[in-house]
């Protein structure tokens, strides 16, 4: 408890600190708006909640990791984690979604829970459990006395994550597959009807959905590191962000993704960080609450 | 053969099952103990997530929580408990027979007290939420527990708690809580084919066919929801506190709040005999347990990915369970049970099932 006052009494002491760690929050943040734009996605089009979104990101990161051990750069692990991650989501969507995508929710929670079991100890029995990061061996620039250092590896990945987010999104707007997309997530039985192949459209959101995660691994094994089962914490993370935001909204979910970075920042530092998981957590139930109240307001059946 | 002779004599097999297996296999009296705690998972689960339809992945909050609170009562009524969980590590500390079973009479039973007043309180946060949100919201819980337990010194953390030791033969302790977890799977089953028949039974079907109208035709819903958490969380926290005694050393991650293991053994058990339905939580927990034992050991390392597959090809490809499968099948044979006021293990889901004639 005491630790806890003196960290915060260290924030309110050195505002420095505050913009380190607000710098720091955001360069995560993008990595999270990234893969919860993916998951918003899926959960938009398809009404799919992916819990196995978080094991995709582990993935896409231990195939970063396993690249840098062979020697090639990580960064180049980005574009490879995407269109192999890419691969593995369109085998898991017509071997598991398509099948369970008209059933009610439930079923298909359950059943992206047994693949983010099998994924986890898959990983598990290639990898062992042990925590690895990939190292890119980039600068660490140190600003205002050392109080703020930017490893150039976080800005990166923010740079990354931008341009991959700017990509997707220019995508989605402006191609004939985007426009599909978008006409399915409105009304999918109206998409038909107009000649859009809406099972095609769903294998390929699907597909794009775990190419984003694999990017977005391969960033957070070079950033941060990865472990087979740090996969369930990101899959939370993401449904927090998705949650407070509201799925059909993309510029919230990506705001809401830089807001959960910066929350972790701080979290971390005032709490410690073996507090992480349990606050991640403990958002979420708050989120639910805080959500279960405006619902309560509105009063209406909510799916 | 009617319902109103098949099911006491069911009742009186398992009951013959119950009392002969642990004789008959005295060295498998540990498996068969699980086999009854796997039962209740699922006979509570059934209740939340088969008859009232809020499917729920955070049922096991409640094991876990009766385990810790009749662990610090078994503890806190004789030492105090920081120390305890701090000394424990390197001394023995041994309990009279008298101090061990005060311990475990008051432990159990504040278990299942305090487990259903919890359930007050987290069905007041969680209630409101519907379909993947429940499920989330709820996992939610079970896990935001595992991981402030974990941190929570007093309780001995994430290195858990050395419970007190039974004082016996190794040989009467199988079976005492061998007792212990069959009378209360029984007993569950009991009352649950009693509940079932009640008006309680329709009400929380109601719920699941169509919150909105239950509530538009006068059903004060809410108060429906949570006493059957309550129900489910009573028979939970017991089942958590006897278990917890019987492995003698719980540990939040993977004892107390076990959510990929327990926690989703439950709902797949009942998808697997059937939701919605009487026996098939129990015809579900049978065949799981019995497939999981037997093949667990082949599969060793292997044995999560093998779950992960049995989920998905439960989840995706059998839906509607053993039953529930028979139901459909065979309607005339369940149909007569579903007449009413005659059985409750027919009032499932499948009640397009019912054979005008058979009803009468």
């Amino acid at each position: 408890m005491n630790q806890i006052i003196g960290n915060i009494s260290l924030l309110g002491a050195a505002p420095i600190f505050n913009l380190g760690l607000l710098i720091d929050g955001l360069l995560i943040g993008s990595i999270f708006a990234l893969a919860a734009y993916g998951l918003a996605l899926v959960w938009g089009v398809m009404n799919v909640k992916n819990l196995a979104q978080g094991d995709f990101i582990m993935i896409g990161g231990y195939l970063t990791w396993y690249l840098g051990r062979l020697g090639i750069h990580p960064l180049f692990g980005v574009p490879v984690a995407f269109v192999v991650l890419w691969g593995i989501g369109w085998v898991i969507y017509r071997t598991v979604i398509s099948k369970v995508i008209a059933r009610d929710l439930f079923t298909s929670l359950l059943a992206t829970f047994g693949v983010a079991i099998v994924i986890q100890q898959g990983l598990n029995i290639a990898f062992g459990p042990d925590t690895q990061s990939a190292q890119a061996d980039l600068p660490t620039w140190e600003f205002a006395d050392g109080m703020i250092t930017v490893t150039a590896t976080r800005l990166i990945g923010f740079a990354f994550a931008a341009i991959l987010a700017v990509v997707v999104i220019l995508f989605m707007k402006n191609s004939r597959m985007g426009q599909a997309i978008r006409a399915t997530a409105q009304d999918a039985r109206a998409a038909r009807v107009l000649g859009i192949d809406t099972e095609k459209v769903y294998s390929f959101t699907f597909s794009l959905n775990a190419g984003i995660c694999g990017a977005a691994g391969a960033l957070v094994a070079v950033v941060w590191n990865v472990q087979p089962f740090l996969g369930t914490t990101y899959s939370i993370r993401l449904f927090v962000v998705v949650t407070t935001a509201g799925f059909g909204n993309m510029p919230g979910v990506i705001a809401a993704g830089f807001g959960m970075g910066v929350f972790e920042q701080f979290g971390g530092f005032i709490f410690g960080a073996q507090f992480q998981q349990a606050l991640i957590v403990v958002l979420l139930l708050i989120v639910l609450a805080v959500r279960q109240l405006q619902q309560l307001r509105v009063r209406q059946a909510v799916q | 053969m009617n319902s109103t002779s098949v099911q006491p004599f069911t009742f009186l097999l398992l009951l013959l099952v119950g009392i002969a297996a642990p004789l008959l296999f005295p060295d498998y009296s540990n498996q068969i103990a699980v086999l009854w705690l796997m039962i209740i998972f699922a006979l509570t689960w059934d209740i939340i997530g088969g008859q009232m339809g809020y499917n729920s992945l955070g049922n096991i909050f409640f094991f876990g929580a009766g385990m810790y609170i009749s662990a610090i009562i078994q503890i806190g009524l004789f030492y105090d408990v920081g120390m305890y969980t701090s000394a424990a590590r390197t001394t023995h500390i041994v309990f009279t027979n008298e101090q061990y079973f005060t311990g475990l009479l008051l432990g159990v039973a504040a278990a299942g007290v305090a487990s259903a007043m919890l359930a007050v309180v987290i069905g007041l946060i969680v209630f409101g939420l519907r379909g993947p949100y429940f499920a989330i919201g709820t996992l939610g819980v079970a896990v935001a527990a595992a991981e402030l337990i974990a941190s929570w010194e007093w309780v001995g953390a994430a290195s858990g708690i050395s419970l007190p030791v039974f004082p016996g033969q190794p040989q009467s302790q199988k079976l005492f809580f061998y007792v212990l977890l069959f009378g209360l799977a029984f007993s569950l089953l009991l009352f649950l084919r009693w509940l079932y028949s009640t008006n309680f039974g329709l009400a929380i079907n109601a719920i699941r066919d169509d919150e909105e109208k239950a509530e538009a035709m006068g059903l004060h819903t809410g108060r429906y929801k949570r006493s059957a958490l309550i129900i489910a969380a009573l028979f939970l926290g017991t089942a958590g506190a006897i278990f917890g005694n019987m492995t003698g050393f719980i540990e939040p991650r993977d004892i107390a709040f076990p959510t990929t293991t327990f926690n989703i053994f439950m709902v797949l058990m009942v998808l697997l005999g059937g939701k919605g339905t009487l026996w098939g939580p129990v015809v579900g927990a049978v065949i799981f347990h019995v497939i999981k034992e037997v093949t667990w050991t082949y599969f060793l390392g292997w044995q999560f990915v093998a779950l992960g597959l049995l989920i998905v090809i439960i989840v995706v490809y059998f839906q509607q369970g053993i039953v529930g499968w028979l139901m459909e099948k065979y309607p005339e044979r369940f149909g007569v049970q579903i007449a009413p006021k005659q059985g409750p293990s027919a009032s499932g889901n499948i009640g397009l099932a019912v054979h005008p004639k058979a009803a009468e």
